[in-house]
C-alpha cells in the first residue's frame, strides 16, 4: 500500500521539490497552499504523515496540528514541522503540542525523505 | 466797628475756646464729648475758611463750580468703612503719630520717606494757612471798616498780628502732652463746638440774606434769571468742563483722606472704630447744609453789589450794607471757628510729623538726656511749639508774597494738588504688597516736580514779575511746554490741569520702580501687614521670632528716659504680667523690643524710635535682618514645599513617562527580535526552495525528465532573484529607517517619471492580461527624488497587479494638483484591501491574511519602503477609504 503524504506550505517552490522527491519513492502525495486547505482536504483523506509548515496565512501549522489531534478519524496521523522556525523554544513549543518530530528549512531532501520513512515503517 | 472792640472779641472768644477745651480734656472719659457725633463734627474741620468765604465767591463768579470741592468727600464717605477702617486700625496698633507716619511705616519705616511725605504736607498746607490768614485779615479790615488802608509794614499790618495771636494760641492750645499718639480730647472738642458755630451762623446768614433781605429762594431766582450769563452760571460747559470737574472731585477725594488735619481728626483722633457708621452719612449731610444757601448768598450779592466788591465776602457785606453788624459779627465769629479749627488742627498736625520725622530722626536724636524723662519731654514739647509757631509765621509771609493777589479758592487748590501726591502711595499701598519704597519717594517727587512747574511755578513769576509770559509761552518758548497747557491739553483749568499730569507721572513712577524694585526684608513685611490688615496682630507677634540680644535693663534705660521712672517701670511690669514672664527677666525678647518701640513711638515717632531701641539691642541691624530672613525663609519654605509638590508630581509624571518608554523600549526590542526572525525567515525560505532544487537536480540528473529539470531551473532563478530583491529591499528599509538614506532631489517632471513606472512594470502586467495606464497628460514639474518616487510607483504598480484578477485588471495612475502638494494616486478593480488591514498595510512585513497569491512576489517590505521614502519627501501616503471596488493608494509630494 502507498504511503500518504499531505504537503502543506505556502512556498510553490519548495512543495514542488518536496513532492517530486516523495512521488519518487512511491508515496501518494497531496498538497495544501495553507492550513485551511489542508483542512478541507483532510476531511475525506487520512494520510499517514503530515508535513507542516507552521508560518502560512489564514489557518496556520499549529492550529492544523490542534485540529489533526482533535480529529478522532486522523488518530493515525503523524504530523511533522517544517519550517525555518529554529529557535530552541519554537521546537519545544511543536513538540508539546504534539509533532512527531520537528525538522528545519533549509534541509536536505534525502534527509527529509529518510526521516518521513523512517516514521512510517 | 471799632478794632479794639473786635479785638476783645475774638480774645474772648478764644478764651471761651480754651474753656471749652480745658472742660473737654477734664471730663474725657464723658460721653459729652466721646460720641459719633464729636468725631463727625471734627470731621468737618474740612469746612475752613475756604467754603465760609471762598465758596460764595467761586458761586458769584463761575456758578455751581463750588461743588466738586464737596462732592468729592460725600463720595469718599462710604468707603471710609473700607478705607478708613482699616487705616484707623492700622495706625492704632502702631501708634501712628501722623500720616507721614503711616506712610514712612507701611514702605518699611523709611525714614526719608517719612521726611519726604513731611515736607510734601508742609508744602500743601502752608498756602492753606496763609488762605486762612487772608480770610481772616481782610474779614477784620472789613469788620473795622479799614477797606480802604492799605498797609506799608509788617509792625503795621493788622494780619501780622492776627497771625501772631493766632500761632500763640495754636502753639499752647496743641502742644499739652508729649505723646503724639494720646488723644486731644480737648481740642477736638473745641474744633466740634466750632463745626457747630460756623455752620449755624453760615445758615443764619443764608436765612437772612434769602428770606429777610429777599422774598425767598424763588424771588432770587427770578431777579437773577435775567442777566446775560445766568445760563453758564448754572450749568456745565461742554466736555472741558466735565473733565474740569472729574479732577476737581478726584481731587477733593483724595484731600478728605490726605489732608494733614483730616488725617488727624479722622484717623488719630478717633477713638472708636463705630463712629465711622454714623459719620458716613452725617458728614454728607452737614456738607449738604452747608452750601444749601451758598448759591443764594451769591446771587443775592450779585444783585446787591454788582460786582463792585470782593464777592467771596457777601457774607459780611451784606448785612453791613443793611446796618446790620451784630449779624456781620457773628458771620465773621463763624469764620473766625472755621480759620482757628483749620489753623490748630493743621500745625499740630504738622508740628508732629516735623518734629518726629523730620527735626528727631535728622539731628536731634543725640541732645536727649538719659535718665531725665521731664527735661526730654519738655525738649519735645518746645520742638513742636517752635515748629507750630514758626509755621504759622512762614505761612504769613507766604500770604504776604503771594496769597494777597489769589483768591481763597486758587490757593486752597493748590494745597490739594499739592497733597494728592500723597495719594498713590498711600491708597495703592493699602491694598497692594508690591508697593516699594523706592516706587513711593520717586512717585511723590516726581508728582511734586510737575505740580510745582504747572502750579506753583506760573504764580510765583506772576507774583514776581507781574507778567506771565512764562504761562503764555512755556519753558524755553517751547508750546508743548506751556506749564497750563503741558503737552497741548489745554482745557483744563490749572489745578485740573496740573493734578492730572502730576498725578498720572506719580502714579506710572510708582507703579513701575515697585514692580522692577524688590523692598527689602522689613518693607515686604510691613507691606505684608498693612495690606492683610485684619491678620495684623498675629503677623506682627509672629514676624518678631528675634535673634538679636539685648538687656531688659539697657531697654528699661531707654524707656525712662522718655517716660519717666515710674511710666516705663509700670509698663515693664504689666508687659511681663501679661506674657506670664518673671519680673526678673535679663534678656529682652522680640516682643518687648516690639512692645518698647510702640511704647515710644507715640512720643518720638516710629522712625526715631526704631533708630533709639537699635541703640540698645546689639547687633540689632543684623539680627533684625536676619529675623525678617527667617521670616522670609519661612515664607518660601512654604513656597518650597509647594515647589516639591510640583516638583513631585512632575517626576512621577517623569517615572510613567520612563515607563512607558521602557515599555515601548521592550516592545521595539521585541519587535526588533521579530524583524530578525522574519528577516531570517524571508531569507531562509527562498534558500530552501533552491537547497531543494540544487540537491534533487544534482541526485536525480538522469532520472529527471526535462520538463521537471527546467521547472526546477526557472524555481531557482526565481528564488535567487528573491533572494537578491529581499537583501537590497532589507538594506533600503535599514537605511530610510535609520534615516542615512540621503534623497537625491532634483526638479523633474512627475509625467516622465510615472511614464517609466509604467515601462518597467508593463511586462508584468501584461503577462496577467492587466491593463496599466496613465490617463493625464498635463505635464507637472516638482522637486523630488527621481530613483526613490520610481521605486514608490513600481511597488504600488506590482501590488496593484499581484492583486488583481488576470485579463480584466485595469490599473490608473493619475496626479492631481492639492494644496501645496501634488496627489498621486494608483488604483486597481481589484479585490481591494480590507478594513481590518488598513492599519498595518504599511507595516514592515505585514501580509495580508487575504494574500491568495503567487509567494515569491513579495518581500513584506515593499509597502513599508514605500511609506518610508513619501515621508522622507515630506509627503504622506494612504489607502483611500472611500472608493468601493478595487484598492487606490494615494501619495503626496510637497511642491516647494
Amino acid at each position: 500500500m502507498k504511503h500518504r503524504i499531505l504537503i502543506v506550505d505556502d512556498e510553490p517552490n519548495i512543495v514542488m521539490s518536496l513532492e517530486y522527491a516523495f512521488k519518487k519513492k512511491g508515496f501518494e502525495v497531496f498538497i495544501a497552499r495553507d492550513g485551511s486547505e489542508a483542512l478541507t482536504i483532510l476531511k475525506d483523506t487520512i494520510p499517514d504523515i503530515v508535513l507542516l509548515d507552521i508560518m502560512m496565512p489564514n489557518v496556520d501549522g499549529y492550529q492544523t496540528l490542534k485540529h489533526i489531534k482533535n480529529t478522532v478519524s486522523l488518530e493515525a496521523t503523524k504530523v511533522v514541522f517544517l519550517t525555518a522556525k529554529n529557535k530552541a523554544s519554537d521546537i519545544e513549543k511543536g513538540l508539546k503540542i504534539g509533532a512527531d518530530k520537528y525538522l528545519i528549512k533549509p534541509f536536505s531532501v534525502k534527509k527529509i525523505v529518510s526521516e518521513i520513512l523512517e516514521l512510517v515503517t | 466797628m471799632n478794632n479794639y472792640i473786635l479785638i476783645i472779641i475774638i480774645v474772648s472768644y478764644l478764651a471761651m475756646l480754651f474753656y471749652v477745651a480745658f472742660l473737654a480734656e477734664k471730663r474725657k472719659k464723658s460721653k459729652w464729648v466721646n460720641n459719633p457725633y464729636v468725631y463727625t463734627l471734627s470731621l468737618a474741620v474740612y469746612c475752613s475758611a475756604w467754603t465760609y468765604y471762598g465758596s460764595v465767591g467761586i458761586a458769584a463768579n463761575s456758578g455751581i463750580d463750588f461743588l466738586p470741592i464737596y462732592i468729592g468727600p460725600v463720595i469718599a464717605a462710604p468707603l471710609w468703612i473700607i478705607v478708613l477702617r482699616k487705616v484707623i486700625r492700622i495706625s492704632n496698633q502702631n501708634k501712628i503719630s501722623s500720616i507721614a507716619d503711616f506712610i514712612s511705616l507701611r514702605y518699611g519705616n523709611n525714614v526719608f520717606l517719612g521726611a519726604l511725605v513731611t515736607v510734601i504736607c508742609l508744602f500743601g498746607t502752608l498756602p492753606y494757612i496763609s488762605l486762612q490768614l487772608k480770610a481772616v485779615s481782610e474779614t477784620f479790615e472789613i469788620m473795622a471798616d479799614h477797606t480802604s488802608y492799605v498797609s506799608t509794614n509788617i509792625l503795621d499790618d493788622s494780619t501780622f498780628y492776627v497771625a501772631l495771636l493766632l500761632a500763640i494760641f495754636a502753639t499752647f492750645f496743641g502742644t499739652q502732652n508729649a505723646d503724639a499718639s494720646e488723644k486731644h480730647t480737648g481740642i477736638i472738642a473745641s474744633v466740634a463746638f466750632e463745626s457747630i458755630l460756623k455752620l449755624v451762623f453760615f445758615l443764619i446768614i443764608g436765612i437772612y440774606i434769602t428770606f429777610y433781605l429777599f422774598d425767598g429762594t424763588t424771588d432770587i431766582y427770578n431777579q437773577i434769571s435775567i442777566i446775560d450769563n445766568f445760563k453758564e452760571l448754572t450749568s456745565l460747559n461742554g466736555l472741558e468742563d466735565g473733565f474740569n470737574w472729574l479732577f476737581l472731585i478726584s481731587l477733593s477725594f483724595m484731600a478728605i483722606f490726605l489732608l494733614p488735619r483730616q488725617f488727624q481728626v479722622s484717623v488719630l483722633e478717633n477713638n472708636r472704630e463705630k463712629y465711622l457708621k454714623k459719620a458716613i452719612w452725617l458728614f454728607p449731610l452737614y456738607l449738604l447744609l452747608f452750601n444749601a444757601f451758598v448759591i443764594f448768598i451769591a446771587w443775592a450779592g450779585k444783585l446787591t453789589f454788582d460786582g463792585a466788591v470782593n464777592s467771596e465776602y457777601y457774607t459780611l457785606l451784606l448785612p453791613l450794607e443793611n446796618g446790620n453788624s451784630f449779624l456781620a459779627t457773628l458771620v465773621f465769629l463763624g469764620g473766625f471757628s472755621a480759620v482757628i479749627s483749620m489753623v490748630v488742627v493743621s500745625t499740630l498736625a504738622l508740628s508732629i510729623m516735623v518734629s518726629n520725622n523730620l527735626i528727631i530722626p535728622y539731628g536731634f536724636l543725640d541732645k536727649f538726656i538719659k535718665n531725665q524723662p521731664e527735661r526730654n519731654a519738655k525738649y519735645i514739647k518746645n520742638i513742636r511749639r517752635i515748629s507750630i509757631f514758626t509755621i504759622i509765621i512762614i505761612a504769613y509771609f507766604f500770604y504776604i508774597l503771594f496769597s494777597k493777589q489769589l483768591s481763597l479758592y486758587s490757593i486752597g487748590l493748590i494745597s490739594f494738588v499739592i497733597i494728592a501726591q500723597l495719594a498713590p502711595s498711600f491708597f495703592i499701598g493699602l491694598f497692594w504688597n508690591r508697593g516699594s519704597s523706592k516706587g513711593a519717594i520717586i512717585g511723590i517727587i516726581v508728582g511734586f516736580c510737575i505740580t510745582f512747574y504747572t502750579l506753583i511755578l506760573p504764580f510765583t513769576l506772576v507774583a514776581y514779575t507781574g507778567t506771565d509770559t512764562f504761562t503764555q509761552l512755556g519753558f524755553n518758548g517751547i508750546e508743548a511746554l506751556k506749564p497750563h497747557a503741558l503737552f497741548g491739553i489745554d482745557f483744563l483749568s490749572p489745578p485740573a490741569h496740573a493734578f492730572f499730569w502730576s498725578i498720572l507721572f506719580n502714579l506710572l513712577c510708582y507703579l513701575i520702580f515697585s514692580i522692577i524694585t524688590k523692598g527689602n526684608y522689613r518693607e515686604r513685611n510691613y507691606a505684608e501687614m498693612f495690606v492683610d490688615s485684619n491678620n495684623f496682630k498675629a503677623l506682627q507677634d509672629s514676624a518678631l521670632v528675634w535673634k538679636g540680644e539685648a538687656y531688659v535693663a539697657d531697654i528699661k534705660s531707654v524707656l525712662v528716659r522718655f517716660l519717666g521712672e515710674k511710666k516705663a517701670s509700670r509698663a515693664l511690669r504689666l508687659f511681663f504680667t501679661k506674657y506670664k514672664l518673671p519680673l526678673d527677666t535679663q534678656l529682652a525678647d522680640a516682643r518687648l523690643i516690639n512692645f518698647s518701640e510702640k511704647l515710644l513711638t507715640g512720643s518720638i515717632g516710629s522712625a526715631s524710635a526704631k533708630i533709639l531701641i537699635a541703640k540698645v539691642v546689639k547687633e540689632e541691624q543684623i539680627s533684625l535682618i536676619e529675623v525678617l530672613r527667617i521670616l522670609e525663609e519661612s515664607k518660601e519654605n512654604i513656597v518650597s514645599n509647594k515647589i516639591l509638590l510640583e516638583k513631585s508630581d512632575e517626576l512621577s509624571q517623569l517615572s510613567s513617562k520612563l515607563k512607558d518608554a521602557n515599555k515601548e523600549l521592550v516592545i521595539k526590542d521585541k519587535q526588533k527580535d521579530e524583524f530578525l526572525d522574519t528577516v531570517a525567515h524571508e531569507l531562509k525560505t527562498p534558500i530552501t526552495g533552491i537547497r531543494a532544487a540544487t540537491e534533487l537536480l544534482m541526485d536525480d540528473e538522469d532520472d529527471m525528465p526535462t520538463e521537471i529539470k527546467k521547472q526546477f531551473l526557472s524555481n531557482i532563478l526565481q528564488d535567487s532573484d528573491r533572494l537578491g530583491r529581499l537583501i537590497n529591499n532589507i538594506l533600503d528599509f535599514e537605511k530610510l529607517e535609520t534615516g542615512r538614506l540621503s534623497l537625491d532631489i532634483t526638479y523633474l517632471d512627475i509625467h516622465e517619471t510615472i511614464n517609466k513606472a509604467i515601462a518597467n512594470t508593463q511586462h508584468i502586467a501584461a503577462k496577467k492580461g492587466i491593463t496599466l495606464k496613465l490617463n493625464n497628460v498635463y505635464r507637472f514639474k516638482l522637486d523630488y527624488d527621481e530613483d526613490r518616487i520610481l521605486q514608490v510607483l513600481m511597488n504600488l504598480i506590482s501590488n496593484a497587479i499581484k492583486f488583481c484578477e488576470p485579463e480584466i485588471g485595469i490599473i490608473e495612475v493619475d496626479y492631481i494638483l492639492g494644496n501645496n502638494e501634488l496627489e498621486i494616486s494608483v488604483s486597481d478593480n481589484g479585490k481591494g484591501v480590507p478594513n481590518e488591514d488598513m492599519e498595518y498595510i504599511f507595516d514592515k512585513f505585514y501580509q495580508s491574511q487575504h494574500q491568495n497569491t503567487i509567494k515569491p512576489e513579495g518581500s513584506g517590505l515593499g509597502l513599508a519602503i514605500t511609506k518610508q521614502i513619501v515621508e522622507k519627501h515630506k509627503g504622506k501616503i494612504w489607502v483611500d477609504k472611500t472608493k468601493k471596488t478595487g484598492a487606490k493608494f494615494v501619495f503626496t509630494l510637497p511642491i516647494s
